[in-house]
């Protein structure tokens, strides 16, 4: 990538050089978000649950470290091993000494964000482990070398035939083959194979039962299940916010998270994990990375419900058209542009303005968050650090300026506006974005007070 | 009832028709309106740039401009927003607070505070609606597409008022524009295209004019539409209401 052009603004730019990709992207996506809506639409209490489900976070936030404590306990007494990781590199290391302690040097891996936070995936190699990610969207992104650029539809930005090309290189089908259920059927022939070969499966975790010391892997196509019940040792990894008080909260979480996400009433599996079958080894890596952080932030606090389920994302017109990957964090969309400055407020400044605070990811929301809310709380924060160009500080203490003073505003806007009349290439260049492809407003030949003084002053 | 008009300032340059179509139809339904010279800008295109903390003097403008009205009413969803939001005063914190519960975008006042039960008007064409995002989402003018709740739309209400005008169903009815302030330059590209999918919406579901409740979004299309040397133009939802 890159590094001149690492901002979400040159990254989309890029993106969209390619016009007919971006429709195509956009409605994917918006078919999607369509099919969301429909599931939403299919109960009459969606509302209430959403807010339930935003009520039941804020308990858990507010008392994150008695229900930590009870996890852990409940977590060891099911015969789990718990680990805890103050941040990405202690997350990794521990995933790094489980696997030296068996003698384990090739691994699968299914359906984890947190790993791809962590950059799990880089430390391994640089190890010499090999990791085969069994998630069919991951397992292609991971061939075509490239991080997932959606949280839930890892590979949403690949057409069928690029899949076929990769796995033409990579898995060996036939050249030129893009029919999905070949595919299909080559990545399950190839990952069938890992299954039974490899010892050690590390998943995420969707949500963990503080009560029972439970912990649950939402998939649809099982993978994640596979892997785990073959190999002898299975590590899960989540962030500290994962956690729910109770069993019976699933059933408000578990109904929100696939309608949201696909608009499906339920992933195909929603599998919980309690303890170790007889011979395996069973390992829950806590992690914080920031987290604890965010937590001590009132305003931005509530972006820990979030349960990845990448509504934000199908919604958000700006994603659509940008792309996963010009957000370049783990996280992309709104969501991520809300999570991303609380890790590195300078490499990630960019994100909060990568939106026009539409307002959408909000309300399709199933915890509540106030995306947008946050996106204009951090622009705050971002500009008061000192993390925006002089140059834009500057025109805007210069507009400030300008509309404190009504007859310099007046004066002004007279005087802009008689410019663009009598010069227009004055605006209308390649130096002004709006000109790009857009015309300016045609200026009138009065504003509205000079209307209003002529007409009515005094009358 | 006095209530002062607030035209923002990019209204106050370029669309000048819509402030005055505005107190033009506000006097039709017996308002008494004034216009307090000494107004600017609202404050929004620093603060949604991240720069909330230079709006202090457009704040306080804003107070002493408008403190004294029983209403503050202005034709965009956006400027009305935001002063509902961050609206503050240093000298007279009481005469802000009070201000923030008292400004309405026009909409809402016809429809909330006048409840408008009938209105005269004429604009024989089609006509398809811009639900502008701070107005939908933020001022709740319509029901959003999110939430599963029973449906409604102020502006269309009104709308369905004016003889011959015949509203267009659009395939998306309540996406943005990509203005978004300073992101229409800071985000050129997304900002471009997100312009040209809603301006295609509207012209293949055959609108022959696109109106709103926001003069920002709607000079952002009509800035591709001219671009695209189309016949479709864009107007003020209130010049709509004032035509006869």
């Amino acid at each position: 990538m890159n590094v001149e052009t690492k901002d979400h603004s040159g990254l989309a730019d890029i993106f969209n050089q390619n016009e007919s990709r971006v429709d195509w992207h956009d409605e994917t996506l918006w078919f999607i978000r369509s099919k969301r809506d429909k599931a939403a639409q299919g109960l009459p209490e969606w509302e209430l649950l959403r807010e339930t489900a935003s009520q039941i976070k804020h308990n858990v936030l507010s008392n994150l470290d008695e229900y930590l404590e009870q996890f852990e306990s409940n977590a060891k007494a099911n015969g789990i091993t718990v680990h805890w990781a103050a941040n990405a590199k202690e997350h990794n290391e521990i995933v790094h000494s489980i696997l030296k302690k068996h003698n384990i040097n090739r691994m699968m891996k299914s359906k984890s964000m947190l790993t791809e936070e962590c950059h799990l995936n880089d430390y391994l190699k640089k190890n010499g482990v090999e990791v085969i990610d069994t998630d069919l969207g991951e397992r292609i992104v991971q061939l075509a070398d490239e991080p997932p650029s959606h949280i839930v539809l890892p590979c949403i930005h690949k057409k069928k035939e690029e899949i076929g090309d990769l796995f033409h290189v990579h898995l060996g089908t036939a050249a030129g083959e893009a029919d999905p259920q070949v595919l299909t059927e080559a990545a399950r022939q190839h990952l069938r194979e890992t299954f039974v070969t490899r010892k050690l499966s590390l998943t995420g975790v969707n949500f963990a039962v503080a009560e029972t010391g439970e912990f649950v892997v939402c998939t649809n196509e099982g993978n994640a299940d596979m892997a785990s019940h073959l190999a002898d040792v299975h590590i899960a990894c989540m962030g500290i916010e994962k956690l729910i008080p109770q069993r019976k909260h699933l059933s408000v979480f578990l109904r929100l998270l696939t309608r949201s996400a696909t608009g499906q009433p339920i992933t195909t599996y929603s599998s919980h994990f309690k303890k170790p079958r007889a011979g395996q080894e069973m390992h829950i890596v806590l992690v914080d990375n920031g987290r604890t952080v965010q937590l001590g932030r009132e305003d931005f606090r509530n972006s820990l419900k979030c349960i990845r389920c990448g509504a934000c994302m199908n919604t958000c017109p700006v994603y659509r058209r940008s792309g996963g990957h010009s957000y370049h964090n783990a996280i992309a969309g709104p969501i991520g542009s809300i999570l991303a400055p609380n890790l590195d407020m300078k490499e990630y400044a960019d994100l909060p303005f990568a939106s026009t605070l539409c307002g959408s990811c909000s309300n399709v929301c199933p915890v509540k968050i106030d995306i947008h809310d946050q996106l204009y709380k951090w622009r705050q924060v971002l500009v008061k650090e000192g993390h925006v160009s002089p140059v834009k500080a500057m025109g805007m203490r210069a507009m400030a300026l300008t509309f404190s003073m009504p007859k310099f505003f007046s004066f002004a806007g007279k005087a802009g506006r008689t410019v663009m009349k009598y010069f227009p290439s004055v605006v209308n260049n390649k130096l002004n974005p709006w000109y790009k492809e857009r015309e300016m407003p045609a200026p009138p030949k009065q504003s509205f007070r000079e209307w209003y003084a002529k007409e009515r002053a005094g009358k | 009832m006095i209530v002062g008009l607030f035209v923002p300032c990019y209204v106050d340059q370029f669309y000048p028709n819509a402030g005055i179509a505005t107190l033009q139809l506000l006097e039709k339904f017996g308002v008494k309106v004034e216009y307090p010279s000494k107004q600017t800008c609202c404050g929004q295109p620093m603060a949604n740039s991240g720069f909330e903390h230079l709006t202090g003097e457009c704040d306080e403008l804003f107070t002493e401009s408008f403190a004294k009205y029983d209403y503050v009413v202005a034709p965009s969803g956006s400027c009305v927003l935001h002063l509902k939001e961050h609206l503050h005063s240093k000298k007279n914190p009481e005469a802000a607070e009070r201000l923030r519960g008292r400004v309405y975008e026009l909409v809402e006042f016809l429809t909330d505070i006048l409840q408008v039960k009938e209105l005269k008007a004429k604009f024989p064409h089609k006509v398809g609606v811009h639900q502008s995002c701070h107005g939908l989402r933020g001022l709740k003018l319509s029901q959003m597409s999110e939430l599963v709740e029973p449906g409604f739309s102020k502006p269309e209400y009104l709308l369905n008022f004016v003889e011959g005008l015949e509203l267009i169903n659009l395939t998306r009815k309540d996406e943005c524009c990509g203005f978004g302030g300073t992101f229409c330059v800071a985000e050129e590209a997304v900002s471009s295209k997100m312009g040209k999918d809603r301006v295609a919406d509207h012209v293949q579901n055959g609108a022959e004019y696109i109106t709103g409740a926001d003069l920002s979004c709607l000079m952002h299309m009509e800035g591709i539409l001219r671009r695209q040397k189309s016949k479709v133009k864009v107007v003020h939802i209130a010049e709509i209401l004032n035509a006869e």
